[in-house]
Formats: structure tokens, sequence, C-alpha cells
């Protein structure tokens, strides 16, 4: 067997899977966005760019996309590098690993079970109630974008986390060191030595995070009361609801560019910050 | 076991099934002290449907059903007693609106063997060849002259049947009456109009076009079904206008009723007298302009994966005595005479689930232009990313 061969052989699982179950469906949902709505739903192939032009009626659902997954991403960004940063660079060896265990346990749990406790968390007799005892009186906080928010955060912030945290983990300590005998103030070492090793780490975090916000649909629908409408959502309720399917993957096509344009510019602006394109590790 | 009732009173019976259904006790304890899990045997004995027939016999129609059906509208007990019966486990899908479940059909390999559609959708499920006629020779408890006939025919579709009623009902709202300033509600005025003003905050939508236009065109006088653009354009501005003001569009709303974060939502016949059994403040209003009536059938998918089975229970939750005990269980209404022969008296005047009849003169029942009718699906999408 040549080495050619045994490359081809070893890459054949992978490689067959990336056609069933990437590119077929892709091609699918392509097709029927040029198709158009059967009359009692579903899709009628055709070649018309109807769905397409009927895109602004959908603007509403990208612009919440595009304002709260930034947004999103941005807050678990503040909240996560605090965190791998203690755990990464102050925490006692003996206590890491639990640490990190913790970090991880939600994750053994279902988002949809965990979205549902802050249901609960969130509703009149939840957090509310407690403000209200100690004299805040009433707050609202379940079904708004607050809440969806709060919902993003936390069920983002491990994906956040572990990125920074492998990145400030592989760190030479002796550097900050030697910038603090070479007498930098503690804050001139974190921008000058600990933020930009970091950078592929965060790099790596805010996309993973980015990424899969833009197709979130289940935290606006459940903290949100329906009322907080994402693109996920459109595509569930054109799929599920109206039916109208070549409608529904015009959304999803457009979608899919506009993740594909944002996420070159992020690249680029990633570069020009200084970390190699190899650094972010997804891509 | 120490101590055996061998009697139970209807009282305590229904207060058993809420401690249950709450989750305050465990099934083994509420079948025991209602003396159900006994019923069942017995019943699978006495009651000659529910004998096991050679078609029942363990193994012959598998050991599955799935069924897709609606929230809060089974008795647990009737899918354990089937169990017992026949050796087929129920397996149940739960969905929120017609929509849904006719898309899942027509995307195909649903795997179920029994759904539940509502009235006004049939003809689309037959002119779209996604289910089968009804072989009434497999369902012996089915009596269509013990049917009420507005009720039935909705499953008869060309000359041939198609679909057996299950339940029916109204959509009304169900009200906090604690927070209406002694206000008696009425009108779906009110609704509309108190959901902008004291209610801010407070009120839900069903998830669910149908119902949240339809009745969102009662407000203007118009039909539930309307289809008409300027009418729907009218209905639009004031969903619009109502958003901000709206708890959640949600299908779910018991749980946001039950604890208070809501004080009033579009409502369906079971649960608002679910919600007034439990919390007699909260009310079930039809609005006097009309609204929605409708009658919901068991439907079998063309490729059911277990035709058999699918009969099988059909023809389980259409014997009189367990339909009866469902009825007690979800509070809708059933259109069989035999059934309503075997209920309590005063259910049967229950003015939650038997409304007078000049506001159920009112109703409508909804139109299957509705279901395909895509400017109300945009306007609901419309309404919802606003």
């Amino acid at each position: 067997m040549t080495q050619r061969t045994r490359n081809w052989l070893l890459l054949a699982p992978a490689g067959t899977w990336f056609l069933v179950m990437l590119l077929l469906p892709l091609t699918v949902v392509l097709v029927f966005s040029f198709g158009e709505r059967a009359p009692a739903g579903g899709v009628e192939l055709a070649f018309s760019l109807e769905q397409y032009a009927n895109l602004p009626a959908r603007w509403t659902a990208f612009k919440n996309t595009m304002t709260l997954a930034p947004i999103g991403t941005l807050a678990s960004l503040l909240i996560a590098y605090p965190l791998a940063y203690f755990l990464a660079v102050r925490v006692d060896a003996k206590w890491k690993t639990i640490l990190l265990v913790l970090v991880i346990v939600p994750f053994w749990t279902s988002i949809l079970i965990r979205s549902y406790a802050w249901i609960f968390l969130l509703g009149g007799r939840g957090l509310p109630a407690l403000l209200d005892w100690v004299g805040i009186e009433g707050v609202r906080l379940i079904n708004t974008p607050f809440a969806v928010l709060m919902g993003i955060i936390y069920g983002y912030l491990p994906l956040m986390v572990f990125p920074i945290y492998v990145s400030l983990d592989r760190l030479d300590k002796r550097l900050l060191e030697a910038s603090s005998d070479l007498g930098a103030h503690p804050w001139t070492t974190f921008a000058q030595i600990t933020l930009p090793l970091s950078l592929p780490g965060i790099a790596t975090g805010c996309m993973l995070v980015f990424i899969l916000l833009m197709g979130e649909f289940l935290i606006p629908a459940l903290l949100g009361g329906g009322k907080v409408f994402f693109v996920g959502n459109a595509l569930v309720d054109l799929f599920l609801q109206s039916r109208n399917w070549a409608y529904g993957s015009a959304v999803a096509v457009t979608l899919v560019v506009v993740m594909l344009i944002t996420v070159t510019i992020y690249m680029r602006l990633i570069h020009r910050l200084g970390a190699s394109r190899e650094d972010v590790s997804i891509m | 076991m120490t101590k055996r009732n061998d009697y139970i009173s209807k009282q305590k019976l229904m207060d058993e099934l809420y401690r249950y259904k709450k989750g305050s006790i465990t099934r083994r304890h509420f079948l025991n002290i209602t003396g159900l899990g006994a019923a069942a045997a017995v019943m699978g004995a006495a009651v000659p449907g529910l004998r096991p027939r050679p078609a029942f016999a363990a193994g012959d129609i598998g050991d599955r059903v799935i069924l897709a059906t609606w929230p809060n509208y089974h008795d647990p007990a009737s899918f354990e007693a089937f169990t017992e019966a026949t050796g087929a486990h129920v397996q149940v899908n739960v969905f929120g609106s017609n929509e849904e479940m006719l898309a899942k059909l027509q995307a195909g390999g649903s795997g179920w063997d029994v759904f539940v559609p509502t009235n006004y959708t049939i003809t689309t499920y037959v002119g779209e060849d996604l289910i089968i006629p009804i072989d009434t020779s497999k369902v012996p408890q089915y009596d269509a002259g013990a049917f009420e006939q507005r009720f039935a025919d909705p499953g008869t579709v060309d000359g041939k049947l198609y679909a057996l009623p299950k339940n029916w009902g109204t959509t009304g709202y169900c009200v906090n009456t604690e927070h209406t300033g002694g206000v008696t509600m009425s009108t779906w005025k009110q609704f509309w109009d108190m959901t902008m003003d004291s209610f801010s905050g407070r009120t839900m939508v069903h998830d669910y076009q149908l119902t949240t236009i339809g009745n969102a065109l009662k407000y203007f006088g118009y039909s539930f079904n309307s289809v008409d653009e300027k009418e729907l354009a009218d209905a639009e501005k004031l969903l619009i206008d109502a958003k901000p003001h709206l708890f959640a569009i949600s299908s779910d709303y018991q749980p946001a009723m039950r604890n208070g974060d809501a004080w009033m939502s579009m409502c369906w016949t079971g649960d608002g007298k679910q919600l007034n059994v439990d919390l007699p403040k909260i009310a079930y209003v039809l609005g006097t302009e009309g609204g929605e009536i409708w009658s919901d059938f068991y439907a079998i998918p063309k490729g059911a994966p277990h035709l058999d089975a699918a009969y099988a229970l059909i023809d389980f939750l259409l014997t009189p005595e367990v339909n009866a005990r469902e009825a007690l269980a979800h509070g809708y209404p059933v259109a069989d005479s035999r059934v309503n022969a075997l209920l309590p008296a005063d259910l049967l005047k229950d003015p939650i689930l038997y409304p007078a009849a000049d506001l159920l003169s009112a109703l409508e029942f909804g139109a299957a232009a509705t279901l395909t009718d895509p400017n109300r699906a945009e306007l609901m999408a419309r309404f919802k990313s606003a």
C-alpha cells in the first residue's frame, strides 16, 4: 500500500461524513431556496429569486441576532477572562482540576433543562421575589432581552473559558517574572505580555461563541417568552409553522453567507492584532 | 398495602388525581389509593371491549405505539392500563400547534402511529395524502350513531371516514380575577384593552396563528377565520400595539398562570378547567363576540409503523369507560353520548366545559383556508419579530 492510498483511506471516513452530512444537505437547502412554497406547505422546485427578494421581511430577526450575538460574545469574554486567568495563573495546582471540573459540570445536563431552571430563577417567585424582600420592588426579569442575555452568557461561558484557559496555561510564567524584575507595573505586564499571548485563546473562544450564537433559538424562545426573535426562531417557524421551506432555505443560506462574511472580517481583524491564522484553532 | 379503601368518592378521586399530576404522590400510590390499578385489572376482565382479544394477545400488536398529541390532554393512567391489557407501551410526543404536526408529516418519517389533528386540518391531510381511511371493523368501540354530528362530521372527507372524534372544546381566555378590580370579563375587546392597560406585562397569547390572529380579529368583530387583507391588517396593528404589553407568546401558559407571573392568557377548555379546579380565582371566559369552537380527532398517518397497535390504542381510548375517565382527568368534553351517560351530572352542567347556548352559537369552527394561507403565516412572523 502506497503512502498515497493510505492517506486516502484514512481520510475516507471524515470525507464521507462531510459529503453526506454537510455538503449534500447544504446543496438541498440551496436548491430549495430558489423554489416556491407549495400550496399546502413544503416546496415546489423552480428557479425564482422571489424568496431572496422577500428577505427584508425577516430584517428584524437578523437585526436582533446581529445585536445580541456580539453583545453576548463580548459579555462572555469579559466574564470568562478573569475566571480563566484565575484558573490558569493564580490557583494552587491541587485545586485546579476540581475547579476546572466545576466549569464543565453544567455541560453534563442538557441546555434545555438548564434553561428551564432559569425560567424559575428569573420568574416572579425567583430572583424578583428575593429583590422584593430586600426592598427592591417590581423587578421583572423573565421574558425580557436581559433574561435572554443572561441565558446566553450562562450557556456559553464554558466555551469561552476553556480556550482562554489553555492559552494562559501555556504562557511561560518566567516572562511575567522578567517583566516584573525589569520594573514593569503589573498592569503593563498584563497589557504587554499576558494579553497578547492569550490572544489566540480569546480569538478562538469568541469565534466558538459567536458562531453558535448566530444560530441560537432555544434560549430566546424559553427565556424571552417568544417575544425575542432571532434568525434561529424565524427558521424554526418557517419550517415548522408556516411550512414555507423555500423561504426558510433562503433565510438559512443568507445566514450562512452573513456568517462567512463576519468571520472573514473577524479573521482579518485578529490577524492585524498580531495573532497568526493558525492560532485560531477552530479554523 | 396496609389498608384498602373499597370505595373512593369522586371528589377524593379528583383530589388524588391532581396530587398525582403535581407530582406530590407517586403513580403507585395514586393507583393504589384510587383503586385504579385494581380497576384497570378488573375492567380488563369485566368490560368486553377491554378483554384481551386475539388481536390484543401479547406480541401481536407489537411492543409499542407512538402517539402525537397535545399538552395536558390524556390521563396517564389510561396508557398504563393499555400497556397492561396489550403489552404495547405508549410513547407520547406533545405538540403545540396543528401546523407543527402537519410539518412533521409533510417532512416524512414522523414514525407516528396515531396523532390528534383538529377539525379544520383534516381536508388538508387527505388532500396531501398523509392519512389513511379508518377501517371501522378494527375499532369496534366506535359507534358513529353515539356522536354529536357537528363534532364528528369533519372526520369524513368525500364520503370516506378518516378520523374519529376525540374531544371538543372552545378557545377562550383564563383570567386571574384577583387583578381585575371587580370588572367582569366577558369580551375579547376587554381582553385586548386590559392587556394594553392595567394588565400590561401580564397577558399571554398562543404561539399559534389560528387563535392569536383569530382572537385579534374578534376585537373588531370580524370572522375568526378571516383571510381578508384589510381585516388582517387591522388585526396586525392590534397585535403589534399589544406586543410590548405581553408577558409571553407561548402555548404553554399553565405554569405562568399558576405561579402568578401571568394574569390572563388565551386558553383552551381543559386548561381552563384544570386551572379553575386548582385555583378557583382563575376564571375561564368566552368572548361574547365569538371565537373558536373545535373538535379534535384520532387519525392514522400513512405508513404508520405499528398499524395494529394504532387501531388498538384508538379503540381502547374510545371505550366509553376509558373515555369518561379521560374526560374527568383533562376536563375536555366528549361528543359521545355513551360517555356522557357515565359522567357525573355536575360535570355535564359545568359552565367551563359546556358553555351557555348563546355563547356557543357565536363561536366558529376553524377553516381549512387559515392553515395554508400564506398571509396569516407571514402576519404571525411579523408579530413575533416586531
